[in-house]
């Protein structure tokens, strides 16, 4: 990669097409398993060599997968499942799947059922995380979770391996940061969608590869003069910020993203996988100290998350891209609201779904949010 | 200095004529919204009716659901912002607009001054819209502006629970085959109305004093529900579905003001 903008346009290419990523790395010759939202043991994958590729499903009309989900079912499953059911992850020969909400759970048995020639491996992510018991139950979670693994695929997951892979995946949570932070150095060239892509192109790439185009591009922003911006600033809550067009509303209407805390992006790499012990309790011991709002704990407050977020990022709204059906999000959102609110804060809630559909009701409330701000 | 605004929705187009920032010129309402000759033809209509040239209008602002392919616009901005300048010009001392139009329902709360300080729209779904009302008249056989005063014949409402459209319309058909006169049906149509919107305004955390916005705020079956709901009065300005162009003329005037101060 020579320059900033080569490394950009590769991300996007990686972005919005993982199909295209997937068949490169089946022709190589490797080996992938399929990484469901939020958080898998991708670690035990990477340290067997085996292409960890995330599953956020796409924007597409369901058909088949309407046998095992109903149509209020969180969108992103819904497409997945279409995608499992009709051929989309050909070539993968398993999936982890956490049961971290209640859709999660089902579809942990609807793949089982449903799909042919792709293994389902389900395991729990705990609640009460700080609990030792519970660090006792995750670590057997994952353990049968590495089992699995190995006997699917045929390979043995060595504890100097995970090492490595661990080494290369906290590698890899630093050079995220470090990109969130210096994006907002240079909101002229990284736009909402193009901050995106660079987080999005994570899921389906190798940690090495991306790791090593990460390093390229924070060097090429860090070597660039930062860029004065003057405009709106706002951060972004939720599950996942999509499609394309829902962002570029944002940037029509000059909002900047200068921050998230969305399960996609950066909730992915806010946490290290912290030293001490052996490697799947080193795994477990991130679930334990994660900072997401999902885990359902009562020391962390969403609005505290979000507010330190603002105040960070020097923005004055909070987007809710609150995924359709998604009770977790839905639940969280009462309070964050009238909490930051009470603030003096702005809180626009956006509906996200895959199903392909019009944005004339999304650009009222931006366009509106934007002349608030 | 005259400005215009033009509120381009997704069942009319409505435009208006102002005179420095101050004097309503004209007004025009075109029953036909977005992609049809409504803009051009209220456009013209608005024009003629003012007695005015095209040249002498300094600045035209276009809001609504077809304000990105109004061409003649200096400028376009949301329905949402143009709605609260509007009835803040209308009647300043309402702190909750609720607007209603083809195709969605907002509530606005405005601070002393007339600034937005939040809002809410509703999801995309067309229950507690104007297409909602026009899919009960269609079924009931009656012109949507004659449903308010059907509805004041009522003597014993029946309740519409449905909140989705589709199946409302079906619970309609069903209360027609089960003999229920049209008036109580309409009056349950419109308790079905204001129920789903006055929870977009309950969420929101309306304030008095409240007044009503948009085409339907012309069917006074659905403000003396909404009132019910509220617990309030609901107010409603005889030019209720103008609110919109009339906004996006004042923000004309405004845009005008600020490049002269800027000048100076």
């Amino acid at each position: 990669m020579a320059n900033l903008q080569e490394c950009l346009d590769y991300f996007k290419k990686v972005s919005e097409n993982p199909k295209n990523q997937l068949k490169q790395y089946l022709e190589a010759g490797k080996q992938v398993i399929g990484c469901f939202p939020v958080y898998t043991p991708e670690v035990l994958a990477d340290a067997a060599g085996i292409v960890p590729m995330g599953m956020w499903g796409a924007q597409m009309e369901v058909v088949r997968s309407k046998k095992y989900l109903v149509p209020f079912a969180c969108p992103i499953m819904q497409s997945c499942m279409e995608l499992a059911l009709t051929g989309g992850y050909e070539g993968v020969k398993a999936v982890m799947i956490p049961s971290m909400c209640d859709t999660l759970r089902c579809v942990t048995q609807d793949f089982k059922l449903g799909v042919e020639g792709i293994a389902c491996i389900p395991y729990t992510l705990t609640q009460n995380r700080k609990l030792p018991a519970a660090m006792e139950y995750l670590i057997a979670e994952y353990t049968y979770v590495k089992e699995r693994i190995e006997e699917l695929y045929g390979v043995n997951i060595t504890e100097e391996a995970i090492d490595e892979s661990i080494e290369r995946y906290n590698a890899h949570n630093r050079e995220m940061r470090r990109f969130a932070s210096l994006a907002n150095q240079h909101l002229d060239v990284i736009t909402p969608t193009v901050r995106h892509h660079v987080f999005k192109s994570a899921w389906f790439m190798t940690k090495a590869e991306h790791l090593e185009l990460m390093i390229r591009l924070n060097q090429e922003l860090e070597a660039r003069e930062p860029f004065a911006y003057s405009g709106k600033r706002v951060i972004l809550t939720g599950i996942t910020a999509e499609p394309d067009g829902l962002l570029q509303i944002l940037e029509d209407h000059g909002l900047a993203v200068v921050g998230d805390d969305l399960a996609q992006e950066m909730r992915q790499y806010r946490t290290d996988i912290p030293e001490g012990g052996h490697g799947i309790y080193r795994l477990a011991a991130q679930w334990r100290d994660r900072i997401d709002p999902m885990a359902h704990d009562d020391e962390l407050r969403r609005t505290d998350i979000l507010e330190s977020l603002l105040k960070e990022n020097d923005a004055k709204a909070v987007i809710v891209c609150l995924m359709k059906f998604c009770d977790p999000e839905e639940y969280e959102f009462v309070a964050y609201n009238r909490e930051l609110r009470e603030k003096g804060y702005q809180v626009l809630s956006l509906d996200i779904d895959q199903q392909p559909a019009g944005y004339d009701q999304a650009r009222t409330r931006i366009e509106t949010l934007a002349e608030l701000l | 200095m005259l400005t215009m605004g033009i509120d381009i929705g997704s069942a009319a187009s409505k435009a208006v004529i102002l005179e420095d920032g101050v004097r309503i010129v004209a007004g025009t309402v075109v029953s036909a919204g977005t992609g049809t000759r409504g803009p051009s033809q209220v456009y013209a209509e608005v024009l003629d009716q003012a007695g005015v040239k095209e040249t002498e209008i300094s600045r035209i602002v276009a809001t609504g659901y077809g304000r990105m392919n109004f061409q003649k616009a200096d400028r376009e901005l949301s329905e949402v912002s143009c709605h609260g300048r509007g009835m803040h010009f209308l009647l300043p001392d309402v702190r909750t607009v609720i607007d209603i139009g083809g195709q969605d329902a907002k509530t606005l709360l405005l601070d002393e001054r007339g600034n937005l300080s939040h809002f809410l729209m509703n999801d995309k779904c067309a229950a507690g819209t104007g297409r909602f009302l026009e899919a009960m008249a269609r079924v009931l056989d009656i012109r949507i502006e004659d449903m308010g005063e059907i509805a004041e014949q009522s003597q014993n409402p029946v309740s519409i629970s449905s909140t989705c459209a589709v199946f409302a319309e079906s619970e309609v058909i069903s209360r027609l085959a089960g003999g229920e006169a049209i008036p109580d049906i309409l009056a349950g149509i419109h308790g079905a109305v204001a129920k789903k919107v006055s929870g977009l305004a309950i969420r929101m955390g309306y304030q008095p004093k409240v007044a009503m916005s948009g085409g339907v705020a012309r069917n006074h079956g659905v403000v003396k529900a909404m009132e019910r709901e509220l617990g309030c009065p609901v107010q409603v300005p005889d030019c209720c579905q103008l609110a919109g162009a009339l906004g996006a003329a004042l923000y004309a005037y405004g845009d005008l003001i600020n490049k002269r101060r800027e000048r100076v």
